[in-house]
């Protein structure tokens, strides 16, 4: 079966490359319609917006190392859908600083205007560091993150659902246009809402629902409610035990194991010969991991300043000097106990004679798909025929050219060995995706639990 | 030939003010009459389609127009005769951005209870995407049920024109918290960008704060003309009602009521002679099925020669007008055809020129950056 591909314009990270002379504006949009246009001739199936709250912070001043600066997603992909056809449109929007029937409408009307291939991507982003930005400030205990998340989705799901389509005039003569919905109530604990959705709904009915989650309970708030899932497990036999798991989890949800896709992130490094391979990765590492963002990446877990150290020498001899990480605040990492972690890295490092450089290369770096365009496909075959993942999101390192190799040598590779489309199959994101209706639209109130059909694709496939 | 001669005079005293006359087109529905739906060029069930806001859209631009500004209110209308539902107004002016190249893009947002910080980042993502030709016209209701779709307490009537207030002002601050030349990519030190030229808003209302810094690199126009009906929150165009007489004396009174330095622009109904039928006759036709009430609002019905004659007395006493077109395709289409060229060949109007931004479309004048001149 057929991989698909989306791309994720990632606007905040430092695997984006800014230094080289092909690196466009991150904010242009220019820079957007390159990349989406790129996108759509390769038959890409969604194109990913991230969300910025608050830019990130850095041992207590603005992080300045990486790219940085991002429009408003659902803004900005409104344009998108002005130039574009058939690509889905995801938006990744936070369930805790956006208010609900806000996000749901503005997303209903993205569909809308798209013609229906509007996503959104779930995020819990909760800290009260974020919320400085907001009316609500931190007003959400952590631990229910995923509660007040699902609490959102279902008010969503009330405002999409609102206006029946029979209501609307079919001709000019009628008595009146359509009568405004009634409003529902609904409280999540935190805050209570009144209020009704008004429009109608697009040709897929509801907006696509993403999401990322990776914990347990992540992966199980995916299995409940989400109809893709991201994920970091790209290798193959990672992505295999990922897409197990979840499949399970889905079933276990009362859901079709195959209601729930599966997109792990990927980066691919394309050169034209293999002889050359080994080059192009190492030059695109070194120009992701400068030596001023090595010496970063260990400040935040040394917790001070390292200023003067030299990134192309050994870790620090001293310990950290925190407990906890003290994150790049935004980034995302985890808190770890930073001792520890310290003495794993300068184990690695001595085991494979690394410099401080290369070992933030080594584990910070995605380990991506690098090789001829048609090794890298040899290499895809698998992932197709045993169905460990439904597609593939691709962070390109390159800003707006980075999808360019990708569609002109990697896509044309796959089609030849079947294992991607040469057109897209629908109208849809929904259908492009091959997903069902919307959990709430499967014929009758609530969540359908089809037991007999539906059958189980994991495995059994090649 | 005596009227345009005096035209002409009255053109030279124009050309030495700073402020070109505005002619704004609102896009509402089918138009601002309830029940224009009815005589609509679009199904009912189209009203809300991605194909009817690009051809008003595209017909505002080619007719020439300033800006079209995109109505918008957290609560669908109810018990009335047209659409009962709008699509999101941020939404439909950036989804137009890339389909036009010099009309502006002003939608309607609500500051009461939205976040001031999606605020900033929403619009100046709208200017980005237009090249600079992004305005905003901030609304404040207070009414009860629009809190209660946010989730949050409703606000006294008494302390709106405060609130709105705040949330100017934190916009403005966001939107100033890139310095234009705050991107460097500098390979010897490897900063993106240099932290010097980014600034945190640190924005203290009486009932928010904001941090900062905006998540958006500074627009092409930075500071975006803000607009509103409500007078003294910082806006720098105020829209304003009156009723229309011989000697335009309420619209007199309405503009001495603001500040010399604040544009004013008019709102102005309009129901133009079409297509055989008078204006007085479509409106009677709608008017069998809704009746389009007055509202102490200018209200222009008749032909299009008369309309010009008003618009250009109009230009002596304010910075524009934000017409409302009873039927939007029909009106707007008059407007083009018999309206717009009259005033350009008395010299009155000159239509956007590709590739300006809005601020310079409305003659405003460069702004300065508030944290830049503190930093420097």
């Amino acid at each position: 079966m057929s991989i698909q591909l989306g791309v994720f314009f990632q606007g905040v990270n430092f695997s984006t490359v800014w230094s080289h002379p092909d690196s466009g504006s991150q904010t242009e949009f220019e820079s957007f319609r390159r990349l989406i246009e790129t996108a759509e001739r390769g038959l890409f199936t969604a194109f990913f917006l991230g969300e910025g709250l608050r830019l990130r912070e850095h041992l207590g001043a603005l992080h300045a190392l990486d790219v940085a600066g991002r429009p408003d997603a659902f803004t900005q992909l409104a344009a998108l859908a002005a130039i574009t056809r058939d690509i889905g449109l995801v938006a990744t929007q936070n369930t805790t600083y956006n208010d609900p029937v806000d996000l749901a409408h503005r997303l209903q009307s993205l569909d809308l205007l798209s013609g229906g291939r509007a996503a959104w991507n779930v995020v819990t982003t909760d800290n009260a560091w974020t919320g400085e930005n907001f009316r609500r400030g931190g007003y959400l205990d952590h631990s229910d993150r995923y509660s007040h998340a699902a609490d959102v989705i279902a008010i969503a799901r009330r405002v999409w659902d609102s206006r029946d389509p029979a209501g609307i005039a079919v001709d000019r003569q009628a008595p009146q246009w359509g009568a405004a919905p009634a409003p529902f109530q609904y409280d999540t604990g935190y805050y209570s809402v009144d209020a009704s959705g008004s429009l109608p709904r697009s040709p897929q009915e509801h907006p696509v629902l993403f999401q990322a989650g990776d914990s347990g309970e992540g992966r199980d708030f995916a299995a409940r409610h989400a109809e893709v899932i991201f994920s970091a497990h790209n290798t193959f036999e990672a992505a295999r035990d990922f897409a197990h798991d979840i499949r399970a989890r889905t079933v276990a949800a009362g859901r079709p194991a195959d209601d729930l896709k599966i997109f792990p992130g990927q980066e691919f490094i394309i050169a034209d010969t293999l002889a050359e391979v080994d080059d192009k990765v190492r030059w695109v590492r070194e120009n992701q991991v400068t030596p001023a963002t090595a010496l970063a990446f260990v400040e935040q877990l040394w917790g001070t300043s390292l200023d003067g150290h030299d990134p192309d020498g050994d870790l620090p001899s001293f310990d950290p000097v925190q407990a906890e990480t003290g994150e790049t605040r935004g980034a995302g990492f985890r808190a770890a106990k930073a001792l520890e972690t310290a003495t794993a890295w300068r184990a690695l490092a001595e085991t494979k004679k690394l410099s401080l450089r290369e070992l933030v290369i080594e584990i910070g770096t995605r380990r991506g798909f690098a090789g001829t365009a048609d090794s890298i496909a040899d290499e895809l075959i698998p992932f197709s025929e045993q169905h460990v993942v439904d597609g593939f999101n691709v962070s390109p390192w390159l800003v707006p050219t980075g999808l360019d190799d990708i569609v002109n040598k990697l896509v044309p590779a796959m089609q030849e060995r079947g294992i991607y489309w040469t057109e897209y199959p629908g109208e849809t994101l929904r259908e492009n995706l091959g997903l069902r209706a919307p959990l709430t639209r499967r014929g009758g109130a609530g969540v359908q639990t089809p037991t007999a059909a539906a059958p189980e694709p994991a495995d059994a496939h090649g | 030939m005596g009227e345009r001669t005096a035209l002409g005079v009255l053109f030279r005293v124009l050309e030495m003010s700073t402020s070109p006359f505005a002619v704004i087109v609102d896009i509402d529905g089918a138009g601002s009459h309830p029940a224009a739906w009815r005589h609509a060029d679009a199904e009912p069930g189209e009203l809300l389609s991605a194909a009817w806001v690009s051809a008003n859209v595209s017909a505002a631009e080619r007719a020439g127009v300033t800006a079209v500004t995109f109505s918008d209110h957290p609560l669908p209308p109810r018990d009335v005769d047209g659409p009962t539902a709008r699509l999101d107004a941020v939404l439909q002016a950036s989804f137009t951005a890339p389909l036009t190249s010099a009309l502006g893009l002003i939608p309607v947002v609500h500051g009461l209870y939205t976040e001031p910080f999606h605020l900033a980042t929403q619009t100046a993502t709208v200017d980005t995407a237009s090249l600079g030709r992004a305005g905003v016209l901030i609304e404040g209701d207070e009414d009860p049920r629009i809190a209660a779709r946010h989730g949050r307490e409703p606000l006294p009537a008494r302390l709106v024109a405060e609130e709105l207030t705040d949330v100017v002002e934190a916009i403005r601050r966001l939107w100033d918290t890139w310095e234009g030349d705050a991107v460097i990519r500098d390979v010897s030190t490897g900063r993106f960008f240099d932290p010097a030229k980014v600034h945190y808003a640190d924005f203290e209302g009486h009932r928010f704060s904001v941090r900062g810094p905006a998540i958006l690199p500074r627009s092409p126009q930075g500071q975006l003309p803000v607009f509103s009906a409500h007078s003294g929150i910082g806006a720098d165009v105020v829209l304003v009602d009156a009723p229309l007489d011989a000697s335009l004396g309420a619209v007199r009174e309405a503009r001495a009521a603001h500040p010399a330095d604040t544009r004013v622009i008019l709102e102005l109904e309009t129901a133009l002679d079409r297509a055989g039928q008078t204006g007085a006759e479509r409106v009677a036709a709608l008017d069998e099925h809704a009746v389009w009430a007055g509202s102490g609002r200018a209200r222009y019905v008749g032909n299009a020669e008369g309309l010009a004659r008003i618009l250009v007395s109009l230009t002596d006493v304010v910075d524009g007008v934000r017409i409302r077109p009873a039927v939007l395709g029909h009106d707007l289409d008059e407007l083009a055809r018999a309206v717009l060229p009259r005033l350009r060949d008395v010299g009155v109007f000159r239509s956007p020129l590709v590739g300006s931004t809005l601020r310079e479309s409305l003659g405003l004048g460069a702004t300065v950056n508030r944290f830049a001149e503190v930093s420097r």
